[in-house]
């Protein structure tokens, strides 16, 4: 029996399709899941995908964390369910508060589309596991508002408590704090980063295949009974 | 107090305001011989802006019936032109529609919103024929890259896109940005776009059915844009005219977005009998359209419209541009269904009509019927007009004036010199600081994407079955000879497609061109649709469909003649598309075709000498085909790791590109018979850069040979000419012949920093 992973849809998201192609390709079963639903299908894990939900009015993110789904989301995280959050599904949990700090708009005040070097800084999360301590992968990254930012004494603390998962290399590209792209929870199975591995899943398409070690990551904590299923 | 038709009929004398509605007097009369009386203030809103340049085709409607005379017999067309979009068949039971459409004006006035909805539109387009959209190009033309107004133009344009293309989950995967001095003050914003169906999904817009429901669905309607198309579109800028940012509309990508899914889901669903988008010309236009298609007449309760400004008047709703609005015909034992899909996806939905047998469209408000006319006499039977043409009087001189005296680079370091200059000058320096502010990725299909040769995109994951796209013209070769000009366009796009290693099968073209009320422009109009009809015959790929922008003047100053072709291709197999980064070390690179001496209208007699004149490039498009079946064999074949079609610039253009997409130096000859400059910056056609493995240098060669067509080694691919060269070991250069050797970092820095000098900082 494979792993059943959800990707919710809001209004105005974009690589749904995307991450549940991404989902299949590494050997899991994608299910849709629906924003206006409190039901979240028993699934084994949750990816809220990239786009512009509502829009981005108001603040980006700041509508869907207020969703239906995302009061099960929020729930089901807080009792270890893995949930993957890429690029307005990273904003969508700082605004839920399930990962600190904030994404703003990028420092250059262009939308950046462009393959980006990444380094692996955690891999005890139920999505980065199956990768190497300090590895560098490469994808593609493509945000208007993908600064990340914190106080100071936050930053301080997501850094001496390993809650920063992968950090940008060979450049900026949007002025986030200490170059974060991505981070998790205390426990490890929440984690949120800007760019986006569901789009690095086919060499036909992408620059690398390092999305697929991404599922392939949850695949393994979910089998290994790492996260409660 | 409201003109009522039963009010018209009783004061026929009373002045109607239709000069200001941008209709002439004649135009005006006839709609009084229609219908027998005068129009009501509402059938004149109508009226006005579906007779207005832009939605009537007035003035280019006798010339562009070469395009349905000449049409090649091609198999591949399943829907032609006069639809929303054209429709081909790429096999498998797949259908992709596809269409570029201009939205200049209103990019002049408010370079966000006018860009913005441009792409809107021509999705809306794309998403009536029944498609789901796949990806949008954009070629773009704008002033001198340093003048002000340029960097007001510009920036706004390319955010617009970005703001609105990126919100609707579109890659966008190719088009064009140029620079020239006439485009000051007339910038280009053309917007493609591409849809992928199954045959049996493929909708149209008519309304059958007598007792169909009329359903409006999307935005409400609101003050925006009124008049967009008479008043915006139809008129030349006047330079001491009033500021026209009142008729821009303003999108709403977010809505834009839901409505294609909504749109899509109630196609899916089988719950639509006609479709149709709103967008220039408004209700008037779907409305009029959808009921001239029909068999029938349509009635409509304009009070049922939602608006978002009730202080509207009728003839407003009737011609307000609001955006994010579709309209469609749906059976009454279906509205339910319809109307929940619209609930779910938040897309407010009413029913505003129905289809009748009465052959009249019918508008009511608050009781009264303000509306009573033949439907086809609004949408289709608008005025035409044989606008006078004649071949201005300085077009000799121009031919006159080649290039042959102008002084060229001599020295080797003059001729390293020229490489940096052209390399980093506006039209040929990188553009992904432009590109970059695109997403390309979503949807996971982007197969190859700017800067490559065209944008090749994936309609069926199971088989691999994709499309490749370009758009591309040359208007100054258009500005010395409008009819090989098209043709040079026609050819350059169709190369293009062919070097990705696809098939072309279709073309769309959006046509720009000065005012049409001037018989010069009107001549280079007349020749360009001539030359590309004919060139299309030639070829033998249909136009489909497309769209005519006249009227980009200011004052006197009409822009180069712009025919933008865009071409369609489909690969079998995306698998084996051919990207333009050549591989490692040892691969030879081939030059197709001849190189002449033809300079006329070049890029480096613009940047160097700022001249132009002469007669462009030949052209041959029976050379062109034969080159275009090299490029599909040799990719299906396996021939080839890297192909780049050569256009302007030439071959140092091609090559450098290559160069810096791969990362890896090479090595080139010193061709014989032609000097090295004439080799590396003619700008001669049906030429393209291959780069072939040893293993297959034989079977490739005696291909060539097979079809008598000419091919050169002119180089190869080597990543250790560094140390020999003086530079440190490893460091990758680019050796031209015994002229002189340059590092490919030297090259990238020359190439990539112009446009963020100009427009910004770019983000590393």
């Amino acid at each position: 029996m494979s792993a059943r992973i959800g990707v919710v849809t809001f209004p105005g998201t974009l690589d749904d399709r995307d991450a549940s192609r991404a989902v299949a390709l590494a050997g899991a079963q994608p299910v849709e899941l629906w924003h206006g639903d409190h039901d979240l299908h028993s699934v084994d894990a949750v990816i809220l995908p990239g786009g512009f939900s509502y829009g981005d009015y108001l603040r980006c993110g700041a509508i869907s964390s207020q969703s239906p789904i995302m009061t099960e989301v929020v729930a089901a995280a807080n009792n270890g369910l893995p949930v993957l959050g890429i690029c307005n599904g990273f904003q969508v949990l700082c605004e839920a508060h399930l990962l600190p700090g904030a994404l703003t708009v990028n420092e250059g005040l262009h939308f950046v589309c462009k393959d980006q070097r990444l380094r692996i800084e955690s891999t005890s999360t139920a999505w980065t596991n199956a990768f190497d301590q300090g590895q560098e992968i490469l994808i593609p990254m493509k945000n208007g508002e993908g600064n990340f930012v914190a106080d100071e004494a936050t930053l301080d603390r997501i850094e001496g408590e390993g809650q920063v998962v992968f950090r940008y290399v060979g450049g900026n590209p949007n002025g986030s704090r200490r170059d974060i792209a991505g981070l998790r929870n205390a426990a490890g199975n929440v984690v949120g980063l800007m760019p986006h591995p569901e789009h690095a899943v086919e060499e036909l398409t992408g620059p690398s295949l390092a999305g697929l070690d991404i599922i392939a990551s949850v695949i393994t904590a979910l089998a290994d009974g790492q996260v409660p299923a | 107090m409201i003109d009522t038709v039963v009010n018209s009929q009783s004061t026929p004398g009373q002045p109607q305001p239709f000069a200001e509605l941008g209709l002439k007097p004649d135009e005006y009369q006839a709609i009084r011989d229609i219908l027998s009386r005068r129009p009501t203030s509402a059938e004149l809103a109508m009226y006005s802006v579906m007779w207005s340049e832009h939605c009537s085709y007035k003035s280019s409607k006798v010339h562009l019936r070469q395009f349905g005379e000449k049409a090649p017999k091609t198999d591949a067309l399943l829907v032609g032109i006069g639809e929303n979009a054209g429709v081909v068949d790429i096999g498998d039971g797949w259908a992709v529609t596809f269409k570029v459409e201009s939205h200049n004006h209103p990019s002049y006035v408010e370079p966000y919103q006018g860009a913005a909805t441009g792409v809107g539109g021509i999705v809306r387009d794309i998403i009536s024929m029944g498609a789901r959209p796949l990806a949008v190009m954009d070629p773009l033309r704008f002033g001198p890259a340093d003048a002000p107004d340029t960097k007001r133009v510009l920036p706004g344009v390319v955010a617009g896109i970005g703001g609105y293309g990126n919100r609707l989950g579109l890659p966008n995967i190719g088009g064009e940005i140029v620079f020239d001095s006439t485009y000051l003050g007339n910038p280009l914003v053309n917007a493609l776009c591409v849809g992928a169906m199954k045959h049996e999904d493929v909708h149209l817009a008519s309304a059958k059915g007598v007792g169909n429901l009329v359903v409006l669905y999307g935005a409400r309607t609101g003050g925006d844009g009124i008049g967009g198309v008479s008043v915006l579109a139809s008129e030349t800028f006047d330079a001491d005219g009033p500021a026209k940012r009142p008729s821009v509309q303003v999108g709403d990508p977010f809505m834009e977005k839901l409505l294609i899914e909504c749109t899509l889901e109630v196609l899916g669903a089988g719950l639509v009998e006609g479709i149709q988008d709103l967008g220039g010309a408004g209700i008037s236009c779907a409305t009029s359209e959808l009921a001239s298609n029909g068999e029938g007449g349509m009635h409509v309760v304009l009070d049922r419209v939602p608006l978002r400004d009730s202080s509207l008047t009728p003839e407003e709703i009737l011609m307000s541009e609001s955006q994010e609005r579709m309209c469609a015909v749906v059976l009454p034992e279906n509205l339910d269904a319809f109307l929940a899909i619209c609930q779910k996806w938040d897309v407010e939905a009413v029913a505003i009509g129905e289809v009748t047998d009465t052959g009249r469209l019918t508008v009511e408000w608050r009781g009264e019927q303000i509306v009573d006319v033949p439907p086809r006499s609004v949408a289709h039977d608008g005025p035409v007009y044989q606008r006078p043409y004649s071949r201005p009087n300085w077009q000799d001189a121009l031919q006159a004036d080649g290039p042959g005296e102008l002084a060229r680079p001599s020295t080797s370091g003059e001729l390293r010199e020229t490489l940096l200059t052209m390399i980093s000058s506006p039209n040929l320096a990188d553009k992904s600081f432009v590109t970059d502010q695109y997403d390309r990725y979503v949807q996971g299909n982007t197969v190859l994407a700017q800067p490559e040769n065209a944008g090749v995109v994936r309609v069926d994951e199971e088989s691999g079955l994709g499309v490749a796209i370009s758009t591309d013209c040359n208007g100054r070769f258009a500005q010395l000879d409008p009819y090989f000009g098209a043709q040079l366009a026609l050819a350059e796009s169709y190369r293009n497609v062919s070097a990705t290693g696809a098939i072309p099968l279709a073309v769309t073209d959006c046509l720009n061109f000065g005012s049409p009320e001037d018989p010069a422009v009107m001549w280079q109009f007349e020749q360009a649709v001539t030359g590309l009809a004919d060139a299309c015959l030639q070829l033998g790929i249909p136009v489909t469909g497309g769209n005519v922008s006249f009227y980009n003047q200011t004052a006197e100053t009409a822009i180069l003649p712009t025919p933008v072709i865009g071409v369609l291709g489909v690969l079998d197999d995306v698998d084996r598309r051919t990207p333009m980064a050549w591989g490692p070390d040892g691969e030879q690179i081939y030059l197709l075709g001849t190189t002449r001496d033809e300079f006329a209208g070049s890029e480096w007699a613009h940047v160097v000498h700022e001249h132009l004149g002469g007669r462009p490039p030949t052209i041959d498009l029976e050379v062109e085909r034969v080159l275009s079946q090299i490029l599909v064999a040799g990719s299906r074949d396996g021939m080839f790791t890297a192909a780049h079609d050569v256009s302007e610039g030439g071959i140092a253009q091609v090559l450098v590109e290559m160069a810096l997409r791969s990362g890896v130096g090479a090595r080139l000859w010193s061709p014989d018979g032609i000097d090295m400059f004439t080799h590396l910056f003619s700008e001669s056609a049906s030429r393209a850069v291959v780069v072939v493995p040893r293993s297959e240098e034989l079977r490739f060669t005696e291909m060539c040979a097979a079809r008598n067509f000419p091919c050169m080694r002119i180089g190869v691919v080597d990543s250790g000419l560094g140390a020999d060269a003086g530079f440190a070991q490893g460091t990758q250069v680019m050796q031209f012949g015994e002229d002189f050797t340059i590092e490919l970092t030297e090259l990238a820095d020359a190439h990539t920093a112009t446009l963020p000098e100009l427009f910004g900082e770019s983000l590393s």
